[in-house]
């Protein structure tokens, strides 16, 4: 653990299982998961498709119902809660960063953000997350007239801009090249690292985990290890 | 603003195209609803206001002749409140300038004042003074189509004497409220008058002094009306009355009152198709909407949207949607109520006619429209709540592609590629394509529906006068004749033909049913007037039995062998039992025939007539009506043709107008479903088509698949809008049939073919607007972007 980082818990999960139910088929998505998560960390989850990192993600953010075990963020037990409880989780307390950034085609930057801040409690303005992710010219352009790496990080500042505890990043870099990911990446690491967010990054791409306080390897639905990096790389010193 | 509310406005502009298709279905059915509710009430209101301000009677007789001093007696029954005695006899009109025969009635007041049961209503002038001998007071129908206007003089023929009579008045009547003549079928107000003058100069003129033929009776509040009928019918059966009758009996009340009936239908059948069928093309936009926003709406519930709130997010747009359609209906409905009031006032001659829409109306018109648009968008929205937002994350699952029996078909084998890529998503998407096809069928039904009653009213007013009604003039004496009086006529200058009947009123009892009628006595197998069966082949009457109309026979609940209760309403007025033997398909009016001699012997009389059908020779037309009028015996002349004229510009003015729109509002519906449809295929396969445009397909091949799949499902859905159709416009047809006429069902070529025509325009133009869509295709952004 480094300096960046707290002793304060935000995430623990204790044997979490999740079986899908295709067809006739049941799929084991995660079979026993132990985990906890720190204030202010940065993790990188590595694993192959299928290892049951995207499925570990929903749950922790609340998309998704565990099968069995146990899944706490701060007090409060995920797996129970209600919908009502879920859906408060979501708006007061997650961002989301998505691999196909999921924004709105018919609304502008600075609306994909206002769509968040709408509904949050403490925002920031949209401006001001826009600014952040290095935006602020970009206000009134529709996802359309943006590059891949600019909507990734619209993306990110509708993440951030509720100031939420844990920003959750699935595949953040996947559909862009290594230069825009690296852009994207920094972006990351300044919200961590100014808003104090607990930033949880998946990810195939083994390199990713250099910029992390942690690295946590998932195969096959379960955690195969956890490693602590002495030192986190700076994103630009990266290269993929 | 919130931003989720742009994006509602953003994705309502984007689908506009959609979005005004469904609009304009909602704004039809509304604007149905609208016209024909508010002119119902309208017509209830002005009816109801009209019958209380001018005390129309509720019960009727007609007789013969009868003594003043029985009035003292009429009025004394138990329930009676108020009575009038008064005369009413036939005459003829002549003013100058104009050359047909003006046939009325001439209606006695009390000398000089309102009378006190079915007062005048003055639209100009006043009434004869009570000394006036020869001044009358006329119809306001009659007065318009002649310009006629106070202090204008006319030339009155009243049993034979001809006496010039000064107009002081023009008015109408809540007992001439539909003012026909009984040998025509619709108001002819050029050639039918009514006038009222003083009691005294019309029985001295009818040769009535010291007595009456007709009564006019308001009862007391909450008396039933049969008693004082019958009690009526005691004191003036020996005067030759014709039976009392109450006011559901009295012909104008009766055409108002079917017309009412009609509009009530009219008023939840037209919105019901409309309503539903936008309420069907909401469900397919909201299900294809939600599908495409899958991910949007996963995104929102990942930020903290909850379900109600996404929820409320499609609801509002399906209730935009309503919104504009309401008020588009609403204006459009209100602009067409006028304009039906006019039309009215044509016909039912009322003071004015005051259509309102109340707010009330407008509310209930929001409500129904929103209530079944929310009903064909509940399921989509439902599911999409209550999807679990990272299943909704993930693109939807690919269709399972199974190897069908098609692959296995030699001949699809051979099909080019393009080819098969459309056959096979139309095998794998049948529930989606069947969809497609049932909306595209909705609008060519309403094409059909729209269309087929001009067809069908052809076909009516065709048989009705081709082979129905081929006399040239209907005939009509003051009574019954021995049948000698046959030949006379067939000596009169210019008759080719000649053909008699006995007409005599009556009332059918079948049960709790009376149906007020009349019995009409002919040849075996008249020529001038044909009894069609339902191929429309004449018909011979049976020797003896009695045979009504099969519309008749459904509302008496009448089959054919029953012994029907027949009470004859003049002459002796027997009650005879006589076995219905046959029905005939007719389509106008409702009535009653039977073999004349056979007639005559039921009657007890010998072989007599009270009128008959003439062919005559047209170059020769005037010198016979002169030596027709000179027949004292002769009460009325009605000249067919012009009955057809009427007919047909009653059609035109009425029923087309109304089918005219209706079938703009399909027109329009039709092309709003149909590039609705296009525009969804197009969004739902860019992707996949910009892909195959990246493998190598050519522009052309790429094109052919989403037109070829657009071809394939307009030619399927032809012939479901024709069965789509004629099950609407059976429907329809069905809850149209009145006594006044039934519009046949019969769906012409026509209908068919402009139903298909519609339907494979509206699609022509459809894909036209879309190939430059096709043509744009960007193939990198449709890759490169997870929809």
């Amino acid at each position: 653990m480094t300096d960046t980082t707290s002793n304060e818990i935000v995430f623990s999960t204790e044997g979490l299982t999740k079986v899908y139910r295709v067809g006739e088929r049941e799929i084991h998505a995660l079979r026993g998961v132990d985990l906890t998560l720190y204030a202010k960390e940065f993790v990188v989850m590595l694993g192959a498709s299928g290892s049951g990192k995207s499925t570990l993600l929903n749950i922790l953010g609340g998309l998704d119902a565990a099968t069995d075990g146990e899944v706490r963020y701060q007090d409060q037990d995920l797996v129970h809660a209600s919908d009502r409880i879920l859906t408060h989780y979501r708006r007061h307390h997650v961002g989301f960063v998505f691999q196909f950034y999921n924004l709105i085609s018919s609304l502008t930057a600075r609306e994909n953000v206002q769509i968040v801040t709408d509904i949050a409690n403490d925002p920031m303005t949209p401006e001001e997350a826009l600014d952040l992710v290095g935006l602020g010219g970009r206000l009134d352009h529709f996802p359309s007239q943006l590059s891949g790496g600019e909507q990734q990080r619209v993306a990110i500042a509708r993440a951030v801009a509720k100031r939420p505890a844990v920003l959750l990043c699935d595949e953040p870099t996947g559909s862009l090249d290594s230069k825009t990911g690296i852009q994207v990446l920094e972006t990351l690491e300044t919200v961590n690292q100014e808003l104090g967010t607990t930033t949880v990054v998946i990810t195939h791409n083994v390199v990713i985990g250099e910029m992390a306080d942690r690295v946590v390897r998932l195969s096959d639905g379960r955690v195969q290890d956890c490693i602590s990096n002495e030192k986190r790389r700076p994103p630009s010193s990266l290269s993929w | 603003m919130r931003a989720l509310e742009k994006k509602l406005i953003r994705d309502l502009k984007s689908l506009w195209g959609q979005v005004a298709a469904i609009t304009l279905v909602l704004g039809a059915g509304i604007m149905t609803l609208v016209v024909s509710v508010a002119t119902l009430d309208a017509l209830k209101i002005t009816q109801a206001d009209f019958y209380e301000s001018q005390a129309f009677g509720e019960v009727f007789a007609d007789l013969k002749r009868a003594p003043n001093h029985l009035a003292d007696q009429l009025s004394d029954l138990s329930g009676v409140d108020q009575i009038e005695t008064r005369i009413q006899a036939p005459m003829r009109l002549s003013i100058e300038g104009f050359d047909d025969p003006i046939q009325g009635v001439a209606v006695s007041i009390p000398d000089g004042r309102q009378p006190s049961i079915s007062r005048l209503y003055l639209r100009e002038g006043r009434l004869p003074v009570a000394e006036g001998d020869d001044e009358v007071v006329i119809s306001d129908g009659f007065a318009q189509a002649h310009g006629l206007r106070a202090g204008a003089e006319l030339e009155a023929t009243i049993a034979g004497r001809s006496e010039r009579l000064t107009i002081t008045g023009i008015a109408l009547s809540p007992e001439f409220i539909y003012q026909r003549s009984p040998a025509d079928l619709f108001p002819d107000h050029l050639r039918y008058a009514l006038i009222w003058m003083n009691e005294r100069a019309l029985a001295s003129a009818y040769g009535m002094e010291g007595a009456f033929n007709q009564l006019a009776v308001t009862l007391q509040p909450g008396v039933s009306p049969d008693p004082v009928i019958d009690a009526i019918d005691q004191i003036l059966k020996p005067h030759g009355s014709l039976g009392a009758y109450a006011r559901d009996d009295h012909m104008s009340h009766r055409f108002l009152a079917e017309e009412i009936k009609q509009l009530s239908v009219m008023a939840w059948a037209l919105p019901v198709i409309f309503l539903g069928v936008a309420a069907f093309l909401l469900n397919i936009l909201m299900g294809r909407l939600l599908q495409q926003q899958r991910q949007d709406i996963a995104m929102l519930k990942a930020f903290g949207y909850g379900r109600w709130a996404i929820g409320w997010h499609y609801v509002s747009l399906t209730l935009v949607i309503v919104f504009i359609g309401a008020v588009a209906g609403n204006v459009l409905g209100v602009w067409a109520s006028s304009a039906m009031a006019d039309l009215y006032l044509d016909f039912f001659r009322f003071p004015s006619m005051q259509v309102g829409i109340s707010v009330e109306l407008i509310i209930q018109g929001l409500i129904i429209a929103g209530g079944a648009a929310l009903l064909g968008t509940w399921r989509g929205v439902a599911r999409t709540m209550w999807l679990p937002p990272a299943q909704a994350m993930q693109p939807p699952t690919p269709t399972r592609f199974r190897s069908s029996v098609l692959e296995h078909v030699s001949w699809f084998k051979r099909l080019s590629q393009p080819s098969r890529i459309l056959i096979r998503h139309l095998n794998r998407h049948r529930f989606k394509a069947s969809f497609s096809v049932l909306g595209i069928a909705l609008s060519g039904a309403l094409l059909l529906v729209g269309s087929y009653q001009f067809g069908a009213t052809d076909e009516l007013l065709d048989v009705q006068f081709q082979l129905i009604e081929k006399a040239d003039l209907r005939v009509v004496f003051t009574e019954s004749r021995p049948e000698k009086s046959l030949v006379e006529l067939k000596q009169l200058p210019g008759v080719l033909h000649a053909e008699g009947f006995r007409s005599v009123p009556i009332r059918l009892i079948h049960g709790h049913q009376r149906y007020r009628t009349s019995l009409l006595g002919t040849d075996p197998t008249p020529l001038l007037h044909t009894l069609l069966d339902d191929e429309q082949t004449a018909q011979t009457l049976p020797r003896d039995g009695l045979v009504i109309s099969d519309y008749l026979a459904s509302l008496l609940g009448l089959q054919v062998g029953d012994l029907v209760r027949i009470e004859v309403l003049e002459g002796a007025q027997q009650q005879l039992d006589i076995p219905l033997v046959a029905t005939v398909a007719d389509w106008v009016g409702v009535s009653a025939y039977m073999e004349r001699q056979a007639l005559n012997r039921w009657l007890g009389e010998g072989p007599t007539l009270n009128g008959a059908w003439l062919m005559i020779d047209e170059s020769r037309r005037e010198a016979l009506f002169d030596a027709l009028w000179e027949r004292p015996a002769i009460a009325g002349i009605g000249v067919v043709h012009l009955a057809e004229t009427q007919i047909r510009d009653f059609i035109r003015e009425s029923i087309l107008v109304m089918m005219g729109v209706l079938l703009l509002l399909a027109g329009g519906i039709a092309f709003g479903v149909i590039y609705n449809n296009a525009r969804l295929a197009f969004a739902e396969r860019a992707r996949e088509l910009a892909t195959l445009r990246v493998l190598g397909f050519s522009r052309r091949e790429v094109a052919s698949i989403l037109m070829g799949e657009l071809t394939f499902l307009t030619l399927v859905s032809i012939p479901v809008g024709w069965g789509v159709g004629w099950i609407m416009a059976k429907s329809l047809s069905q809850v149209y049939s009145m006594e006044l006429m039934r519009i046949p069902f019969i769906v012409g070529k026509e209908a068919y073919a402009l139903s298909a025509t519609g339907v494979l325009i509206a699609s022509l133009i459809s894909m036209a607007l879309i190939a430059p869509r096709l043509y744009r295709l960007d193939m990198v952004m449709a890759l490169k972007t997870v929809e």
